[in-house]
């Protein structure tokens, strides 16, 4: 990133120092109003999910039939106990939500860091070996990128076992090839630049190559992709809950209460929103920060 | 040219090979014993599960189950059923048009509404118009599909009571399968009524299915459009004197749908994803209904042979789409 941002126009023309790449950052991050609005909510959803005990009123877990289906507060025969209404055996809709985005969090921070590291180390050795070794990987990967990612997913859980742990490992290899592809790629531009050939001269070996002196000056892109990938991570593992392959009732996991509830579409219109709008806010929440941070980082689209 | 096809379709062996090879291996990393795994819980006594290994093949090495099955495949023999004991392929042959119906109608949705979208918010820069679209294409690159067509259902089938819920159409017609494609056999059917049911039973299916094309379409090409507008040409023609319209059709809009073709390419993965989500929520019987019911029943057969053909099916779109760019966009036919 470094060398990056010492090649990006100043920002500050006259200063006599460079402004610290932090605060540069910063400078070029905070202009996008979208992507400042996506990580404040990123923080309301990551300060809700840590705080879940405290905030939520009931229990996620807790069923009471003789409550079933209460609609959200402002409707006729709704409560303030229960502000999102029950789901159909009388669980606070609110609660499990909040919980839920425990779950929403952990299934997209570990599906990412799964098929960030696998993927960086890959594109390393596919960037550094060339021949065999590379064709072998990047093929690999092409035939991955080929099947549509949720197909390959479900086939993947299909054959594992339902499950939230399977699905995770579903997903994570379905979106690997990306980081694969980005870390060979920055890996490729890299090692013919000066610094690389500098390292090299003064004896220092493949694995510090590898580590010490490429990688980390191609964290900006795989940074982004990170952001990005929480996006479609949590919205790919919502949808193999939604079909009943992922995480399991009663698991409050945002998909999976969709699937629970979707019978009870034509009767509850709230057993059903909450949920999804929970899932859209978060999904667009990511996307619109991976947009800010590519905007940031990458020097070549600073206009 | 000719150079230029061949290399492309000599690419797609690896990739084929690939997907053989995990569609093959898919069954096999079922956990425990597949035929006891595909007998499920009613058990299996000896003598037939000695003849089922043998009729799988099972007690074969693995390299020569591998060319069995590769060459199986190549004759179009994927296997059957384990529930409806009908051949794959056919199943899949049966149930594709309706897949495929749903799919060409929901990029067309996406084409019609996202090109021109794109192409007014790149020529009226950072107006409300451009901003409005931006914003909406966000919200649908983000959208959870699945619960999209629950809300469209909530809205549009429960509570304005405009569109039927599940189905592909009425109960009350039978249409012969001409074509497969409904809208095709209603017409032919003459029968009164039935081509505007087949209408009404797609419409929600494909705004759910469309949406996110949609929101990718016009976000490519309104940045593709941007950056042909900066372009030393398009002043040229401005100082020539030449009309808005010719500038922007002519000059702006050809080039700027290359990069556009390749989005719609990569699209086709996607739609099959989300015809798996949007069959299962209105009950449109395709194949990735299909494909997902497999899952349930643990039909095994019908979920190899199903990917297998839909990852077929994606490769040689992405092949013909690859062709299509090379054909728009010379440069790329003869840099390689």
């Amino acid at each position: 990133m470094t060398a990056e941002t010492m090649e990006a126009p100043a920002v500050a023309v006259a200063t006599a120092t460079p402004p610290h790449p932090l605060r540069e950052f910063w400078g070029y991050f905070s202009a996008n109003k979208g992507a400042v609005a996506g990580l404040i909510v990123i923080i309301l959803v990551v300060t809700v999910a840590l705080l879940a005990d405290v905030l939520a009123p009931h229990s996620p877990y807790v069923t009471d039939t003789s409550i079933a289906l209460k609609p959200p507060f402002w409707q006729e025969g709704g409560s303030l106990a229960f502000p999102l209404g029950t789901d159909p055996i009388g669980r606070d809709i609110l609660s499990r939500l909040i919980y839920g985005s425990r779950l929403s969090l952990l299934i997209g921070v570990v599906i990412v860091s799964i098929s960030i590291v696998l993927g960086t180390v890959l594109g390393l050795v596919a960037g550094f070996t060339r021949g065999m070794t590379e064709i072998f990987i990047m093929r690999l990967m092409d035939i991955v990128l080929t099947l549509p990612s949720l197909l390959l997913a479900i086939v993947i859980v299909a054959v594992l076992g339902p499950g939230l742990v399977n699905s995770m490992l579903a997903v994570a290899l379905v979106i690997l090839p990306h980081y694969v592809r980005l870390a060979r790629a920055a890996v490729i531009t890299e090692t013919s630049k000066d610094y690389v050939t500098a390292a090299r001269v003064s004896g220092a070996g493949t694995l510090r190559l590898m580590f010490k002196e490429v990688l980390p000056n191609c964290t900006a892109p795989l940074i982004v992709q990170a952001s990005l990938g929480i996006s479609t991570a949590i919205l790919d593992a919502a949808a193999l809950g939604f079909l009943g392959l992922g995480a399991q009732p009663p698991a409050p996991e945002w998909g999976t209460m969709l699937a629970d509830a979707r019978e009870f579409v034509l009767r509850a219109w709230w057993v059903v929103t909450f949920p999804g709008l929970a899932i859209l806010i978060t999904v667009l929440a990511f996307n619109l920060l991976g947009d800010g941070l590519r905007d940031a980082l990458d020097p070549k689209l600073k206009r | 040219m000719l150079r230029f096809i061949l290399t492309r379709v000599s690419l797609i062996i690896p990739t084929f090979i690939g997907i053989t090879l995990l569609a093959f291996f898919l069954i096999r990393l079922v956990p425990g014993d597949p035929i006891e795994t595909m007998a499920g819980e009613r058990g299996i006594d000896a003598a037939r599960h000695e003849q089922l290994r043998k009729e799988f093949g099972f007690d074969k090495p693995i390299f020569v189950q591998y060319g069995v099955y590769i060459s199986r495949v190549l004759q179009g023999d994927l296997g059957k059923s384990l529930v409806t004991q009908a051949p794959v392929w056919s199943e899949f042959k049966a149930l594709f048009p309706a897949t495929m119906e749903l799919a060409i109608c929901a990029i067309l949705f996406a084409l019609v509404l996202g090109l021109p979208a794109g192409m007014i918010a790149a020529i009226r820069r950072n107006s409300i118009f451009d901003h409005g679209v931006m914003g909406i294409s966000l919200a649908g690159y983000s959208m959870p599909i699945f619960w999209w067509g629950l809300i469209l259902i909530l809205v549009f089938s429960v509570q304005l009571d405009l569109t039927p819920v599940s189905g592909r159409i009425d109960v009350l017609y039978y249409i012969e399968p001409v074509t497969g494609f409904l809208l095709i056999d209603s017409l032919l059917s003459g029968e009164e009524g039935a081509f505007a049911s087949a209408v009404e039973h797609l419409i929600l299916p494909t705004i759910v299915l469309g949406t996110v094309p949609l929101a990718v379409i016009a976000r490519m090409t309104r940045s593709a459009m941007l950056e042909v507008l900066g372009e030393d040409y398009i002043r040229t023609a401005k100082a020539k004197g030449l009309s808005r319209y010719r500038i922007i059709v002519l000059h702006a809009l050809r080039n700027a749908l290359i990069p556009v073709v390749t989005v719609i390419g990569l699209q086709v993965g996607v739609l099959f994803t989300g015809a798996i989500l949007t069959e299962t929520i209105f009950s449109w019987p395709g194949v990735g209904k299909w494909l997902i019911d497999a899952i349930f029943r643990r039909d095994y057969p019908v979920l190899q042979g199903g990917a297998l053909l839909l990852g077929i099916v994606v490769m040689s779109v992405n092949l013909l789409v690859d062709l299509a760019y090379g054909l728009i966009n010379p440069r790329i036919r003869h840099n390689r």
